[in-house]
Formats: C-alpha cells, structure tokens, sequence
C-alpha cells in the first residue's frame, strides 16, 4: 500500500498537487481544536474588519474570525464527506460484490435498483426531504440521506469488476475448497476491488460536499453550524459582494475550487493508475 | 423485433420502476416528519394577515387542508388519493399565491429552465465531445494536455460556486453582465427584438456557467474514451490502410466513442438539472429553480410537493427519452 502511494506521489503530479492540498485543508481541520471562539457563537469580534495580524482573514458581519470560523467549517464539511461516503462505500460494495457474484436473477433485480437510483433525481427528493425535516437535519442525519442517494455508483462499478473475477481460477479453486458465498467474496475478491472502492470513495465526498453547498444555499441545512456551504450561505444572505466585504466570500470560494480540484485529482490519479492502457503508457514514457 | 424485447421493454420498465420509487418517496416524506403540514398552513395563513379565525373556520378549514394533502382514510387510500391527484396533474393552490394552482405556476417557469437546460445542454456537450475527441486522438500532443488539465481544474467546481466566480468576475469587478432576474424590470414580456435581447444578455451568465462544467465533464469523459478507442487494432490497421486522417478520426474512431456518451448524456441528466436548478437560484433566472427557492423561502408546502414531483417525471422522462434515441446512434442494436 505505501509503495503505492510513494509510486503515485513520485510518478503522478496531480496525486501529488491533490495529496497536498488535502493535507493542508486537512491540517486546517484539525486546527479548529484550538479554536478560541465557539462557532456557534455571534459577535465575538468587532464586525466587518479585512484581513489583519490579528484576524488573519478578516472577520464578517455576524461578529465571528472568518479563519477560525473556516477551519470549524472545513472540519464540519470533512465530516459530512466523510460519513456519506463510508455508508455508501458499504453499501455499494457490497451490492456490488454479491449481484456480481451471484449473477442471475438477484444480479437482474440488484442492478435494476441500483440504475433505478442512478436516474432517479437526488436534489428534488433530497430538497423535498430537508424541507420537511428543517431545523432537524443534523450532519449525521444529512450524511446518511445523501448516502442513499450515493451508492449506486460505486455499486455498479464493484459488480462490473466482480463479474471478471468470478471467472478467474482463484474463484474456483475457493469455491471447490469449500468457503461459503461470504468468504470468497470478501477474502478473496474484496482486496482487488479495494482500489476501485477508494476512487469511488473520494468521488463520493466530491459530490456530498456539493450536495452540502446545494442544499446550504437554498436554506435547508442546519445553518448554524459552520461548513463551506452555510458560509457562503450567510455571505451571501448579507450581501457580502454588494457590501465590499470581499474576504468573506472569497475564503470559502477559493478553499471550496482548491478542495474539489485536489479530491478530483486524487481520484483521476488513482483511477488512471488502476487502468492497464494509462498504466503501460507510462511505463512506455519511462515516467 | 429483437431490439424491442432486448433493449426497448427493459427500459420502459426500469422507467416505470424509477417513477414508482420515486413518487413512493415523496409519498413517505412528510408523513415520516413530525411536522404536520395542515398545522403549519393554518399557521401559516393566521400569521400572515394577523386575522383572528373563528374555532369553526379553522377545523373546516383543516378538513379542507387534509382533504387537499390527502391525509384522510387509510395510509393505502392516501396512497391511491395520492396518485390519482399525480394523474389529474392536481397539486392544489399554491399557499404562498393562493389561490393560483400550483401546476400553472410551474408552467410558467418551466419554459425558462427547458429554455437554460437544453441550449446549455446542447452546446457543452456537442463542443465538449470534438474537444474531448480530437484531444484523444492527438493524446501525446502538448495543447491536449494542457487542455486536460484546465479541464479537470474547472470540471469539479460546485455549480454554485462556478456561477459566484461568475458573478464576481462580470458583475462587480467588470459590470459588462446584468445580475438580476431573467429581463429587465419594466419591460413587457413580448415577441419584440428588444425583449428577446434582454432575455438572451440576462441568460447569458447562467448559460456560461453550465456550459463551462458541462464542457469540462464531456471533454474529459470523450477524451478517455477516445484515447482506448485509438489504442484498438482496427484503427492501427485502417491507419495503415492509408485512410484519411479526419476520416479516421470521424468516422471510425470518435463514431465509436461517442456511443458511450449518449448513454452517459441519459445518466448524468439528473445531476445536470440539479446544476441548472442551482444556477439558477445563483442569478435569480426565473425558472424552476429559482421558484424551488421561493417555495422554501415561503415555506409553500404544495409548491414544494409540485416541483418535487414534476422533476421525477421530467428527469425520468428525458433520460428515457435519451436511451430510446440510443439505437439511431448505434447500429448495432438497431439491426439485431
């Protein structure tokens, strides 16, 4: 696994630009330990000042240190991806592994759900939803919704993988061993989905993160705890581009295109790296 | 004859299958919650006006309310009430505009978003698939993989951040775009030059927005796909046929490709029209978006219900739409 990762931080540049950044927002995250203010709390700082040394990113129009008020916000939105995609890695992979390897009718019927949840619209239900639960949408409660809406994706691509594997001698030499449906699938064919399962993981917090913001913006989150959406909520509630309060907006915006960019990246690299053809190519290239 | 059973049947009922789950899921939502929405209307309306309502008004007027939501009778007969109001396209008034129906308000935004959806739709993805195309073919060039880098540093942008980047750039740093609304406050809406001038400088921020990601996305997908479809021995061979190279590109390497992408184009709708429902609140463009955001705003439960459930059909719909056009674009299923 580490020679992996070392393979990919000295081969690919965008793991490694991704891997960087994530590190860095990451480290931000954790920061929010050590935050002096809570972030619930308003008017805790003189309102409205641009960046200074003694508020690193200025503060906003509620009274809070947007820099502390962004690492509660990066740690919350970290959280939210986080939950969303392991549930819905669970969930997808095993789908995935069993429709693959069952095959047949439960394959026919698993799969037909899994495409029927790929084209059933998320927003409208998800909105309809947050609508009804409003001011009762904790993070845990948002992350395990949008994690209904998640999983057929990666579902499907386990299942394609499984279906090759199934037929490779290893299968059957397990199979005539004796292990049960259970072994084989998780001793024997999950460690070579597990590269799959982890691009499938990142794609899965790229798109609850910006579920998160959809959702911030129209309203429909718990807005008082901070994530990368209800700050650019209440900016933009406050008109903060109208009013010159520009560091407001902008902190989100420029950790939100960094975030997604780098995450995007990760699982571009490891995807390519999973693919033979862009594998050989590289090989080729002496990279 | 083949192609019906094989391809066009399953699709259908996978169509029914989507539309059923989700109708069934817009059906459990608000009798899971513990808000009870005949209470928050009756609230709603004696808040609003301040007015004083007699106990015999409000409890018909409850009645009527639960009438209205379907929340008499058994939860099966809710259930069939439930649908029979979906088939008779009845949503009820609209509380928020009461008491205007809430599928006529729909209609009237509903032109704006297919307006937005389609054109955006259109032009990222026929521009994004030549890119993407000729960006595979000619992999190893330099300008092919700068282009996927910019790529993939705009693809993966939130909708609504790209449209506050947007917004920023040409409306407050350089004011060459309006920011409000789809026309100008004060002119009439009418078939005249000017109106349609405005309309189409007021769309075209929204529209630049979409089509960005959505070239971002199709540029990537196609070049992958080209890329492996060039790798394939036919193409080696046609090549050293002697084909002509635009001929080799069109017709032998990207007509392959592109299948892949038409069946993507029905898969990735939903997420495209949850782009354009959130750009559109962004810019404040008068579609389904934008009244998605008023419904909330004024807590208009059957607006919300409205939309909730017209954007299931539509989406399902399009996408079905999408797949059974499929076989005009790959002979294969068309002729088996």
């Amino acid at each position: 696994m580490f020679v992996i990762l070392k393979d990919l931080l000295k081969r690919d540049k965008k793991f490694l630009f991704g891997f960087i950044v994530v590190c860095i927002l990451v480290f931000l995250a954790i920061l929010s330990i050590f935050s002096p203010y809570d972030p619930r709390s308003w008017s805790v700082v003189p309102k409205d000042r641009p960046p200074s040394f003694q508020y690193i990113l200025g503060t906003n129009s509620m009274g809070q240190d947007i820099f502390w008020n962004t690492t509660h916000a990066l740690k919350n939105s970290f959280v939210l991806g986080i939950t969303t995609a392991v549930v819905a890695t669970i969930i997808g992979t095993i789908v995935g592994l069993i429709a693959g390897y069952r095959g047949g009718t439960l394959d026919k019927v698993l799969m037909s759900i899994n495409d029927s949840f790929i084209v059933l619209p998320s927003l409208p239900i998800l909105v309809f939803l947050s609508f009804s639960l409003r001011g009762k949408m904790t993070m845990f409660v948002l992350g395990l919704t949008l994690s209904v809406f998640s999983w057929p994706w990666g579902g499907k691509q386990v299942r394609a993988q499984v279906l090759s594997l199934r037929e490779r001698e290893f299968t059957y030499t397990s199979v005539f061993s004796g292990m049960n449906m259970w072994k084989v699938v998780f001793r024997e064919h999950l460690p070579f989905v597990i590269p799959w399962v982890i691009a499938n993981f990142i794609n899965t917090i790229l798109w609850a993160l910006g579920m998160e913001i959809t959702l911030s913006v129209l309203g429909l989150t718990s807005l008082e705890t901070p994530t990368i959406g209800t700050t650019i909520h209440w900016a933009m509630q406050y008109q903060a581009i109208f009013r010159g309060i520009w560091w407001w907006l902008l902190t989100p915006i420029i950790l939100c295109v960094l975030l997604f960019v780098a995450l995007y990246m990760l699982s571009v690299s490891i995807s390519e790296f999973l693919d033979p053809r862009t594998r050989l190519q590289r090989i080729k290239m002496g990279g | 004859m083949n192609a019906l059973k094989t391809y066009i049947i399953p699709r259908l009922i996978q169509y029914v299958v989507v539309i059923f789950i989700g109708i069934t899921i817009t059906f459990i939502i608000p009798r899971l919650t513990p808000i009870d929405p005949v209470q928050t209307a009756i609230n709603r309306l004696t808040s609003y006006g301040g007015i004083y309502m007699e106990p015999e008004i409000v409890e018909s007027l409850q009645n009527t309310l639960k009438e209205l939501y379907g929340l008499e009778g058994s939860l099966l007969e809710q259930y069939f009430a439930f649908w029979k109001h979906l088939f008779t396209l009845d949503f009820g008034p609209s509380l928020s505009m009461f008491p205007t129906p809430v599928i006529e308000i729909i209609a009237n935004s509903l032109p704006w978003t297919i307006f937005l959806l389609l054109t955006t739709l259109l032009i990222s993805w026929i521009i994004g698939n030549i890119l993407g195309g000729l960006a595979g073919y000619f992999k190893d060039e330099k300008w092919s993989n700068v282009l996927a880098i910019v790529a993939m540093s705009i693809y993966p942008i939130p909708y609504y951040v790209m449209a506050l980047i947007l917004v920023i750039l040409f409306v407050y740093i350089f004011p060459v775009f309006p920011m409000m609304g789809g026309y100008s406050i004060g002119i009439q809406p009418s078939l005249s030059w000017a109106f349609i001038v405005d309309v189409l400088r007021h769309s075209i921020l929204p529209a630049i927005s979409l089509i960005i990601i959505g070239i971002g996305w199709w540029f990537l997908s196609m070049r992958s796909m080209t890329s492996n479809v060039v790798a394939e021995d036919y193409v080696t061979y046609i090549e050293f046929a002697g084909l002509p190279r635009h001929k080799v590109l069109f017709s032998y390497v990207m007509r392959n490709a592109i299948l892949p992408q038409v069946t993507a184009l029905a898969l990735q709708i939903g997420g495209i029209f949850n782009g354009a429902v959130i750009t559109e609140v962004a810019f404040s463009y008068p579609g389904v978006g934008l009244l998605l955001k008023n419904a909330i705003t004024n807590g208009d439960f059957n607006l919300m219900m409205g939309i909730a459930v017209f954007s299931i059909i539509a989406i399902a719909t399009a996408s079905l739409v999408i797949d059974l056009l499929y076989p005009l674009f790959d002979p294969r299923i068309r002729y088996r």
